[in-house]
């Protein structure tokens, strides 16, 4: 058990704690609570792939909504043109988008474009695609893609056709697959090169570590990690829209988790998540309870919770409650 | 605009992505100024420039500056929130509807030989190449313009030699607003607005400044008339709906083989 050497008990009692917590949820959820469990797990996993590429090695990217877009339609097109499964789409969806990361990757780093230079770089791929997928008409261009809906009474695993509580637990097995592997790759030798790489490219090169092959392997990593959260998007909302899979907002969305959480954190995606769907759906409530109906009311508040974090917690919420729980090395 | 958003990136080094949300913002400013006082919108860019001015010099000044060493995605994350208040406040505020107004000389429209010209579009043409050489002799040739460009070139010197370098960064937030401002004005009297328009416009600004050159104002001006010409022609030859497609192609090169933008100085 190398993957636990060094872990602090208390940090595992805890994540046990929570594991527990998570499989035993669905048994009690209602619809609702069931549907915002899987959201948080969603962006719990999304933004953990996401911080292998910023978190570790300090790639910015504001372009992921290109992978989970493609993740989605590869898989969506290929289960409803030919009746393939799911299960046998993601491997297309995977190399669509490892070969999409591998291009950007490759013309960035070959290139030098780095910085702000390198996120903008990935907003205009993720632009470009989103354009484009709108006159792909294979998949139904602007009109979107919709999936036969499916019989919620019948679990059908292999084509992923079941209840969204067949969803949550397929998330949570995702999500927590995720964090294993962050874990380990932060204690490989490959995880230290990222980090040495996110603090100083020059110090890095200097001592002979490759930097494009590992800033590469970041990139395709991610994005392929990105795409299985697509899969499971399409199948779960049964309509896919490049108009919004493919925005920018989207994109947003799914970074704001990781960063709250805690950038190059292996919590700080998760606790991010947690946070921002729960104060999301909390705020909703708390409006719906004062009969408050104007839109935007919600969002301006969102708004400023989030200003008031990244003013007053510059490192994320993680690492301060981290140092509270005395669970930080 | 993407004047605007170039004076603040190429000083105060902070990607504005709040700034198609202030554009909207100055367009629902013209909005009432039109409706209240029957204010032609090309004479209320003036006040709105104004009022643009000293919501940006707060905001920098509040808010911005002490984010001026963190890192990247710290600042980014600041104005996306910033962006976020000023969509919904504005979602209470006007409504999602489109609003627009009709000036007298709305459907006017000037022959040039074989092309017939809006009136609206000729009229806010003229005016922002007049608030652009504006920005550029002020930069050019006053003082304050000269210091600015000087926090631009090297914070620390300019430090040492005692400006006020935050003061002068909030001047510089202040100035692209009201750049932001007048674009805003002039916009209004072309096209509808309403408050989700503006991610799209910040999108557009961005495509624009980078092709020119991060920084450099020369460059905003010609990646704007590329860009709009790229657009308009891949509109014509391919399908309108894709036009934006060759604008982010156009973008990608740039980057790829110039990443300083075609005008752009080299980054130090």
């Amino acid at each position: 058990m190398r993957l636990l050497e060094g872990v602090p008990r208390r940090g595992l009692v805890l994540l046990a704690a929570l594991l527990v917590v998570l499989a035993v949820f669905p048994v009690f959820a209602s619809g609702y609570l069931l549907a915002v469990g899987f959201l948080i797990l969603y962006f719990a996993y999304v933004g953990q792939a996401w911080n292998i590429m910023m978190g570790f090695a300090g790639q910015l990217s504001l372009g992921h909504s290109l992978y989970v877009g493609v993740g989605a339609y590869a898989a969506a097109a290929l289960y409803v043109h030919f009746g393939l499964s799911p299960w046998i789409g993601l491997g297309a969806s995977i190399a669509f988008c490892a070969l999409a990361g591998a291009v950007i990757g490759f013309l960035a780093f070959r290139f030098g474009v780095s910085g702000v230079y390198f996120a903008i770089l990935t907003i205009a791929f993720a632009e470009f695609a989103r354009i484009g997928f709108d006159h792909f008409t294979w998949v139904r261009g602007s009109s979107g893609l919709f999936l036969p809906v499916a019989n919620y009474a019948e679990n059908d695993l292999w084509n992923l056709r079941g209840s969204p509580r067949m969803f949550y637990y397929l998330m949570l097995g995702l999500t927590v697959a995720a964090f294993v592997l962050s874990h380990a790759l932060l204690r490989s030798r490959m995880g230290y090169y990222w980090l040495a790489i996110r603090e100083s490219p020059e110090a890095a090169q200097a001592l002979g570590v490759n930097l494009f092959r590992y800033k590469m392997i970041a990139v395709v990593l991610s994005a392929a990690m990105t795409s299985l959260a697509g899969v499971v998007y399409a199948f779960y909302y049964n309509n896919l829209f490049p108009e919004q899979i493919f925005h920018i907002s989207r994109s947003i969305e799914l970074i704001l988790g990781p960063i709250i959480g805690g950038i190059g954190t292996l919590a700080g995606p998760i606790i991010g998540a947690f946070l921002l769907t729960g104060l999301a759906e909390g705020l909703r409530e708390l409006m719906l309870q004062l009969g408050v109906e104007v839109p935007g009311v919600k969002q301006v508040f969102y708004g400023l919770c989030l200003l008031l974090v990244v003013i007053f917690l510059p490192d994320g919420v993680w690492p301060p409650l981290a140092k509270k729980l005395r669970l930080d090395r | 605009m993407a004047l605007g958003l170039s004076v603040i990136f190429g000083v105060v080094r902070v990607v504005n992505f709040a700034h198609g949300e202030m554009m909207t913002l100055a367009m629902y400013l013209t909005l009432v100024l039109f409706t209240a006082l029957e204010l032609d919108p090309l004479v209320a860019l003036v006040p709105i420039a104004a009022a643009l001015f000293v919501l940006g010099y707060l905001l920098q000044l509040g808010l911005i500056n002490p984010f001026i060493n963190r890192p990247e995605h710290s600042q980014f994350m600041l104005l996306v929130a910033i962006a976020l208040i000023l969509v919904n406040v504005q979602l209470i505020v006007f409504g999602p509807d489109a609003q627009g107004i009709r000036t007298a000389y709305s459907f006017d429209s000037f022959q040039v030989g074989p092309l017939i010209v809006d009136a609206s579009k000729v009229y806010a043409a003229a005016a922002a190449l007049i608030v652009a050489a504006a920005l550029f002799a002020f930069f050019r040739f006053t003082l304050l313009g000269k210091a600015i460009r000087a926090c631009a070139d090297n914070y620390q010197g300019a430090l040492v030699v005692g400006l006020n370098v935050k003061r002068l960064y909030a001047l510089t937030f202040g100035l692209g607003a009201a750049c932001v401002g007048a674009a805003g004005a002039m916009l209004m009297a072309v096209i509808d607005v309403t408050p989700t328009i503006g991610p799209a416009y910040t999108l557009l600004a961005f495509v624009i400044v980078i092709t020119g050159g991060l920084g450099s104002m020369m460059g905003a001006l010609l990646g704007g008339l590329l860009i709009g010409v790229t657009e308009a022609l891949g509109g014509v030859l391919f399908v309108p709906s894709a036009k934006s497609m060759f604008a982010f192609g156009l973008l990608v090169l740039v980057l790829l083989f110039r990443p300083q933008g075609i005008l752009g100085k080299k980054a130090s």
